[in-house]
C-alpha cells in the first residue's frame, strides 16, 4: 500500500472532506477532564497536547508538550455507544376500540465516520460485528449503523499503564482493514501523518487532500514509534501469554481466586460500560399514564446486576463471586466457543474504571498460581 | 423483530395460578409451525415479555398453545385477559427435544411440576403413534395433588403411556389422594430400564432434573441418551441480548433443549 504524508497542519483538510462527504464524524475530543468520542467540526475540538496517565481505578489528564492530536491511550468512551446504542425505542404499541397495534420505531441511522480508531478498537468493532450480524438472527438497528461506517484508525503510539493488546494479539499496529489508516510522527519540528487508504471509499477521500509521498525515512520513525509502543507494552508488568487463558478458565470454575475478588467487587458493572465489546442489553416495556400506548426501549444492561440472571425463585448469579466468574470467563474463554475469538482486546478500559482497581490481568494471573500451588 | 398480535381462543384455569392459553393467529393466518419443545415469547401489554414453551399438538396447527403460570408482572397480566383479547406473540424460538432419534426405542418421559408443558407436545405425538416408539413410560412428580397438571388427560395417555405419578405432599386438602408421595427418583430408581434402546427426556426444577439424571446414569443410560430442558432469563430470544447464557451455550439459540452429554459440564456448576 503506498503511504502519503499529511501534513498536521492540513488536519482539518480531512475534517472537512470527511464531513462534505456526508459523514457525521465522531473523534476524541476533551470533556469532564476526560479524552471522549463526540462530534468533530474541526480540528480544535481534537484534544490537542492531551495525553493520559492511567492506572488501576485512576485515570488523569495531562499536557504532553509536543502537540501532538491523538497521543493518548483509550478513554472512558468506546465507539460501541455509537453502533448499539445505550438507550433506544424498539416499538410502540397503541390500544383503542380496535384493539392493539404494536408498530416498530425506525430511527434513520447517522452515516457515521469514526476518526482515532485505535487497532484494539477495530478488534472490538470486528468482535461485536460477529456478535450482531454472523448469528442465525442479526441485530439490524447495529446494521443499519455499522454499514455505512467510515473507519480511520490512527496507529496507537501512546499506550497506558493499563494496556496489553499486545498480550491479546490485537495491537498496536493496525492489521484490520479500515477506510483510511494513519501513524502520528513528531519528527523535531515536523509534525505530519503517515495515511493510507484500505477502501476505494478511503481512496476518493486521499484524493480530495494535500498529500506529498511519504519518504522512507518518515515510514520508518513511524513504524519505530509503533514499534516503541509495542516494546512498553511487552516490558510491563500487564504483559501475559494469552495462548491458553480458555483452557486455564474452564479448568477454574471452582478457584478459591472468585472468593477472593468478589471480596472487593463492588458489582457495580463499570468494567461491563466501559468495556468495548461487553454487547448485553434488556428491554424496558412501560405505559403512558392512560394505560393506552405502552412502548419497549432497549437498553445497555450488564452481568454484574442481580435481575440479569433472574428466573422464577431467584437470580441464578445470586452473588458477586458467580457474576464476576460469569463476565471474566465469558470475556476470555466462553467467547471462543461463541463467536470464534476471546471477547477482549487488551485496551484496559475494566482496569482503569473499576472503582476498586481490579485489574483482570492479576485476578487472571492469581488464577494460574492459585491452580499451581 | 416486533410481536404478532394473536387473539385468545380459549382459556383453561389448571388450578390456582396457573391457566393454558389456546392463542390464534389474525385473520386466518396459520402460525408459523414449531417443533415440541421450542418456546415463544409471549408479550403482555405494557408489562414485559415472557418465554414460554409450547405445550400444544402439532396437529392443532391453527393456534399455539401454552400453559403460564403467574410468577411476575408480566405473567400476572397475562393471567388477567380472557377469552378474545389479544396477546403479542414472537417466535417460535430454540432447538427442541431430539423426535427424529427415537424410532425403536423406549422413551422416559421425567417431567416435574411445569416441566410436563414442554413434554406435552411430544406425548400427543407418541400418543398418535409418530416417530416409531417402542414403548412409552411418563414420571411426572408435582408438589401437590391438586397441583398435577393435565391431569384430566392421565386417563386417555394411560392406554399407550405406562404413567407413574408422585407428589411431594398431600395434606389433609388432598385426603382423596391415595397415589405416591414422595419425590420422583423413587419410583424412578425402582423402574427396570434397559441401558440400552431408551432415550429420556427431563424437564422440570434443575436439583429436580439433577437427581434423574444421576438415577438414570446409575442405571446405565449413556450421557448421549440423555436430553433435558433449560430455564435462564431471557429478553431477546435470538441469541443477541447476551441474558440466557450458560457457559458457552446461549439457551434460546443453542437450546432450551440439550443433550446432557454435551453439557454435562456446565449443568454441574453451580451458580453459572
Amino acid at each position: 500500500m503506498q503511504k502519503f504524508l499529511l501534513q498536521a497542519d492540513d488536519l482539518d483538510v480531512l475534517i472537512q472532506v470527511i464531513a462534505r462527504e456526508g459523514h457525521r464524524l465522531i473523534g476524541p475530543t476533551l470533556r469532564d477532564g476526560a479524552i471522549v468520542y463526540d462530534d468533530i467540526h474541526s480540528v480544535s475540538d481534537l484534544p490537542r497536547d492531551w495525553t493520559d496517565d492511567q492506572e488501576k481505578g485512576r485515570y488523569r489528564l495531562r499536557k504532553r508538550g509536543d502537540g501532538a492530536y491523538f497521543g493518548y491511550a483509550a478513554g472512558p468512551h468506546s465507539w460501541k455507544q455509537f453502533l448499539q446504542l445505550p438507550r433506544r425505542p424498539v416499538w410502540r404499541a397503541e390500544r383503542d376500540a380496535n384493539g392493539v397495534q404494536i408498530i416498530a420505531i425506525e430511527e434513520m441511522a447517522p452515516r457515521l465516520a469514526f476518526m482515532g480508531v485505535r487497532s484494539c478498537e477495530l478488534h472490538a468493532i470486528a468482535i461485536q460485528d460477529r456478535v450482531f450480524l454472523e448469528g442465525p438472527f442479526r441485530n439490524d438497528d447495529y446494521d443499519k449503523r455499522r454499514q455505512p461506517l467510515l473507519l480511520i484508525a490512527v496507529n496507537c503510539t501512546a499506550p497506558a499503564a493499563t494496556c496489553f493488546c499486545t498480550s491479546m494479539n490485537t495491537g498496536p499496529e493496525v492489521t484490520l482493514p479500515a477506510d483510511l489508516t494513519m501513524t502520528e510522527v513528531m519528527d523535531g519540528d515536523a509534525h505530519y501523518f503517515l495515511i493510507d487508504a484500505g477502501t476505494g471509499r478511503g481512496e476518493h477521500i486521499l484524493k480530495q487532500l494535500p498529500l506529498t509521498p511519504a519518504q522512507a525515512r518518515q515510514q520508518a520513525l513511524a513504524q519505530k514509534s509503533i514499534q516503541h509502543a509495542a516494546e512498553q507494552m511487552e516490558q510491563g508488568p500487564r504483559s501475559f501469554d494469552s495462548s491458553d487463558v480458555k483452557d486455564l478458565l474452564y479448568r477454574n470454575y471452582e478457584s478459591p481466586e472468585w472468593e477472593l475478588v468478589a471480596d472487593r467487587c463492588l458489582s457495580c458493572a463499570n468494567c461491563t460500560m466501559a468495556c468495548p465489546t461487553c454487547f448485553c442489553s434488556t428491554v424496558e416495556d412501560t405505559t403512558d399514564l392512560t394505560g393506552e400506548n405502552a412502548e419497549r426501549w432497549e437498553r445497555w444492561d450488564s452481568c454484574f446486576t442481580a435481575d440479569f440472571s433472574y428466573i422464577t425463585g431467584g437470580a441464578v448469579r445470586a452473588d458477586t463471586r458467580s457474576r464476576y466468574r460469569q463476565w471474566m470467563t465469558h470475556k476470555l474463554a466462553t467467547w471462543h466457543d461463541q463467536f470464534d475469538s476471546s471477547g477482549c482486546v487488551g485496551c484496559g478500559r475494566c482496569i482503569a474504571w473499576c472503582p476498586v482497581g481490579i485489574d483482570l490481568t492479576e485476578e487472571l494471573l492469581r488464577i494460574r498460581e492459585m491452580e499451581n500451588q | 423483530m416486533i410481536p404478532t398480535l394473536f387473539r385468545i381462543d380459549e382459556r383453561n384455569d389448571e388450578f390456582e395460578g396457573t391457566f393454558t392459553l389456546r392463542l390464534c393467529a389474525p385473520t386466518g393466518n396459520r402460525p408459523a409451525a414449531f417443533s415440541p419443545g421450542q418456546f415463544n415469547m409471549l408479550y403482555a401489554f405494557g408489562t414485559g415479555e415472557v418465554p414460554i414453551s409450547m405445550s400444544g399438538s402439532l396437529d392443532d396447527d391453527d393456534a399455539y398453545v401454552h400453559t403460564i403460570r403467574c410468577q411476575g408482572l408480566a405473567t400476572r397480566t397475562i393471567e388477567r385477559l380472557n377469552k378474545g383479547d389479544v396477546i403479542g406473540v414472537r417466535g417460535p424460538f430454540g432447538r427442541g427435544w431430539p423426535l427424529d432419534t427415537i424410532a425403536g426405542k423406549e422413551v422416559l418421559i421425567i417431567a416435574g411440576g411445569l416441566g410436563l408443558a414442554p413434554l406435552r407436545p411430544v406425548i400427543y405425538q407418541l400418543l398418535n403413534g409418530h416417530h416409531g416408539a417402542r414403548r412409552v413410560r411418563l414420571f411426572y412428580g408435582a408438589r401437590r395433588p391438586r397441583e398435577l397438571l393435565y391431569y384430566r388427560e392421565f386417563e386417555r395417555w394411560a392406554d399407550a403411556i405406562d404413567i407413574t405419578v408422585t407428589v411431594d405432599h398431600a395434606d389433609h386438602v388432598d385426603r382423596a389422594w391415595k397415589g405416591r408421595v414422595g419425590v420422583i427418583t423413587e419410583p424412578l430408581e425402582a423402574a427396570r430400564i434397559s441401558s440400552a434402546g431408551t432415550i429420556a427426556f427431563l424437564c422440570g426444577p434443575e436439583v429436580m432434573m439433577r437427581f434423574c439424571i444421576h438415577t438414570l446414569l446409575k442405571k446405565g443410560l449413556p450421557e448421549s441418551a440423555i436430553y433435558l430442558s433449560m430455564e435462564r432469563n431471557m429478553k431477546c430470544a435470538t441469541g443477541l441480548c447476551g441474558h440466557c447464557q450458560w457457559g458457552p451455550n446461549f439457551v434460546c439459540k443453542d437450546g432450551p433443549v440439550f443433550c446432557y452429554g454435551s453439557v454435562r459440564s456446565w449443568f454441574n456448576l453451580r451458580a453459572l
